[in-house]
């Protein structure tokens, strides 16, 4: 150990994190949501917080057939950043608080500079982003529960998903420690999830599992004719849901509601 | 008792030593009459004040803004004032640059109508942003690719710009002007007024174009999103000609308002023409334009994006009604009223096509900001609506009740129009002015 720690290597591999969501495998039991929510530190709600202002940087849809009872399916879709690689939030920040990461293809935010304009959020066509519209608290003692590796945010800001950055920072220095350019990790949505529908991993690099998942012919994008490229696929065996890909695809489907 | 007897009572001292203040030759109300008029107006930016206050200490969930609608009633507001308050830049273009000399009957009223539009837009801009501290990050880390830092950049230049264009005409107050440095501080600053002018045409051209390319920059946003020229959508472009045309009927609203809160004519007809017929133009230009975009946008930027256009006008109250009123009612029907001399010049028809043109670029700005993000994305996403609550309307109610007492003071103590000492005497034709 003590010798890996003088032997740390500084990797210039590039990376280019995405992620597979099995559609088919999301029960929407919301771990992936409340394991989320306990890694990045947000704090309880408060009292006026309401479904449109709070904070869920992982958020599960309950999305249902356009089909008449008793044939109707209902989908589970969890949704957060799409890590586009041609983000239209980077682009419109007038002072520069997003960022593509060029070594690791996560869009992220550096709340310290933002000043809460929100133009971003308007930019999105994902939903990702959310504005802390109040102050965050933590009840007496729930402070313990803090997660060191996450800076909380303060009100007036805007925060989306960054690929759980506290963990891929304990990765890379894990890495760097064993001398090793390989930067492996899990967020916390993949690791809580139990029907393991969530699976991360780099796509720049040919040899990683998620490539053959990217390639099988149920796996699809949201929105992909926007041009943002993003960088999360979504794999369902049913046409329905595949065609939840595209808003002129879907037949007018809006009959949603949070999970 | 007799000492007091021939002492004038105090209102009268008051009156008297207000009166010091205005202009020779120019009418004005009572001192009371004045405090009258201005008391509710001091007492709705009271109520602003406290709702300031509550955004400021409690943050925005003081508001009914949310993840959604990020920008709500004060953007849409923002858009609109900086829209109508383009008058300034462009009655300045027409004096200046293009030395249409009547046009100086107006240019003081719109300068400073400017500088309130602007300063009062900047103001709800502090407060709408989470963290105003902050603002200046913009100027030190500034992107470049963002239409944001270039409005930010161009709105607080043209700011100052405004600032110095409105020092003339406060120096040339009838007391200030009695300190012999401020006389010539306000001479050498006038001589600057052309280049000002210039340079606000400028800043002017970038900024309200900047604005109209937030929305059509927006890829993910295909209701908004628009192809355009080089780095600049077509809404660039459109912001810009529909500013320029609502500018001087802004001018011509505010300016019949005065005259009818006052009971005085402060401005020749033939100035009204001239406006109106400025309008008229460039509205049938702007017209013209925006529905070959529209078309365009119709029938492709909207299907490469995926979305089908007809989907956006399902969501009710958001329906076709609204495309049908923004490019006809309130565009095509005053464009017409206001080109042809013929129906501009009968009575009631100038007020009532810049009262259409006025309202037709303010739906313009509503459309881009809040149909826009009220629309789904998303194929299960929901269309969602949004109401601001008072404390929004209170900020805004403060930043109108700002300007209509700035105006007012201004209207009172400076001489606004030059033509009200010589049409108040009576004695003019309603044609009988020089005309370019």
């Amino acid at each position: 150990m003590a010798a890996g720690a003088n032997e740390m290597k500084k990797t210039n591999r590039k990376y280019r994190y995405g992620m597979v969501i099995d559609l088919d495998a999301c029960t929407g039991c919301g771990a992936c949501m409340v394991a989320c929510a306990a890694e990045n530190n947000l704090a309880p709600a408060p009292a006026k917080v309401t479904d449109r202002t709070s904070i869920t940087l992982m958020r599960v849809f309950q999305v249902k057939e356009p089909a008449p009872m008793p044939a109707r399916k209902t989908a589970f879709v969890p949704m957060m950043c799409m890590q586009c690689d041609d983000p239209p939030c980077e682009h419109v920040c007038p002072q520069q608080a997003v960022e593509l990461d060029p070594r690791t293809g996560i869009v992220d935010q550096m709340v310290q500079r933002c000043f809460g304009c929100r133009y971003c959020m308007a930019a999105c066509p994902f939903h990702a982003r959310y504005f802390n519209w109040f102050d965050p608290e933590w009840p007496a003692g729930m402070e313990q529960t803090l997660n060191p590796a996450v800076a909380p945010r303060m009100r007036g800001v805007v925060e989306k998903c960054d690929l759980c950055h506290g963990r891929f920072h304990e990765a890379q220095d894990r890495a760097a420690m064993e001398g090793s350019d390989n930067i492996t990790y899990q967020p916390a949505c993949a690791e809580a999830c139990p029907a393991q529908a969530i699976r991360i991993g780099d796509l720049n690099n040919p040899d990683d599992p998620i490539q053959v998942q990217i390639g099988k012919p149920e796996t699809f994008q949201f929105l992909v004719k926007l041009g943002t490229k993003p960088k999360m696929y979504y794999q369902s065996k049913h046409d329905w849901v595949k065609r939840l890909a595209e808003r002129d695809s879907a037949n007018g489907n809006s009959n949603r509601r949070d999970a | 008792m007799a000492a007091s007897a021939i002492k004038p009572p105090l209102t009268a001292e008051i009156a008297a030593s207000e009166r010091q203040w205005i202009a020779r030759g120019l009418e004005r109300c009572s001192p009371l009459a004045f405090a009258g008029w201005m008391a509710p107006w001091l007492i709705l930016l009271g109520v602003g004040i406290y709702a300031t206050y509550l955004c400021l200490r409690y943050g925005l969930g003081a508001t009914n803004l949310d993840n959604r609608f990020g920008f709500g009633l004060w953007i849409f507001l923002d858009l609109a004032v900086i829209a109508l308050g383009a008058g300034a830049f462009f009655s300045g273009f027409l004096l200046y640059i293009l030395k249409w000399k009547e046009i100086k009957a107006v240019i003081s009223s719109a300068v400073v109508l400017g500088f309130l539009c602007y300063s009062g837009a900047m103001a709800i801009l502090a407060i709408d942003v989470g963290q105003p501290l902050r603002s200046w990050f913009t100027f030190w880390h500034p992107n470049v690719h963002s239409m944001l830092t270039e409005v930010t950049f161009c709105i607080t230049c043209y700011l100052i710009v405004l600032t110095i264009e409105y020092l003339p005409i406060l120096l040339k107050n009838r007391r200030i002007k009695q300190v012999p440095s401020f006389l010539v501080f306000e001479w050498e600053l006038h001589k600057l007024i052309p280049v000002m002018a210039g340079i606000g045409c400028l800043l002017s051209f970038f900024h309200q174009g900047s604005l109209g390319g937030l929305f059509g920059v927006m890829r993910g946003r295909p209701f908004a999103f628009r192809e355009g020229f080089a780095i600049w959508p077509t809404t660039f472009f459109l912001f810009v000609l529909s500013a320029a045309a609502v500018g001087p009927s802004f001018i011509i609203l505010t300016t019949k308002l005065v005259e009818k809160i006052t009971s005085k004519r402060l401005v020749k007809e033939q100035v009204y023409q001239t406006l109106a017929k400025t309008t008229g133009v460039l509205l049938t230009a702007y017209i013209a334009l925006k529905s070959v975009d529209t078309l365009i946008w119709l029938n492709s930027t909207s299907f490469n994006a995926g979305f089908a256009p007809w989907e956006y006008y399902e969501w009710k109250p958001f329906g076709g009604w609204i495309l049908f009123a923004e490019i006809v009612v309130f565009g095509m029907v005053p464009a017409l009223m206001l080109l042809s001399k013929r129906i501009r010049t009968r009575r009631g028809v100038i007020v009532l096509g810049a009262l259409l043109a006025c309202t037709g670029v303010v739906l313009n700005r509503f459309v881009m900001t809040i149909q826009t993000l009220a629309l789904p994305t998303l194929s299960f996403d929901e269309f969602m609506t949004y109401m601001p609550n008072w404390v929004e309307f209170a900020v805004f109610g403060m930043v109108i009740a700002y300007a209509v007492i700035v105006y007012s003071l201004s209207y009172r103590y400076l001489n606004l129009f030059p033509q009200e000492k010589e049409l108040s005497a009576g004695n003019v034709e309603v044609n009988d002015v020089p005309v370019r």
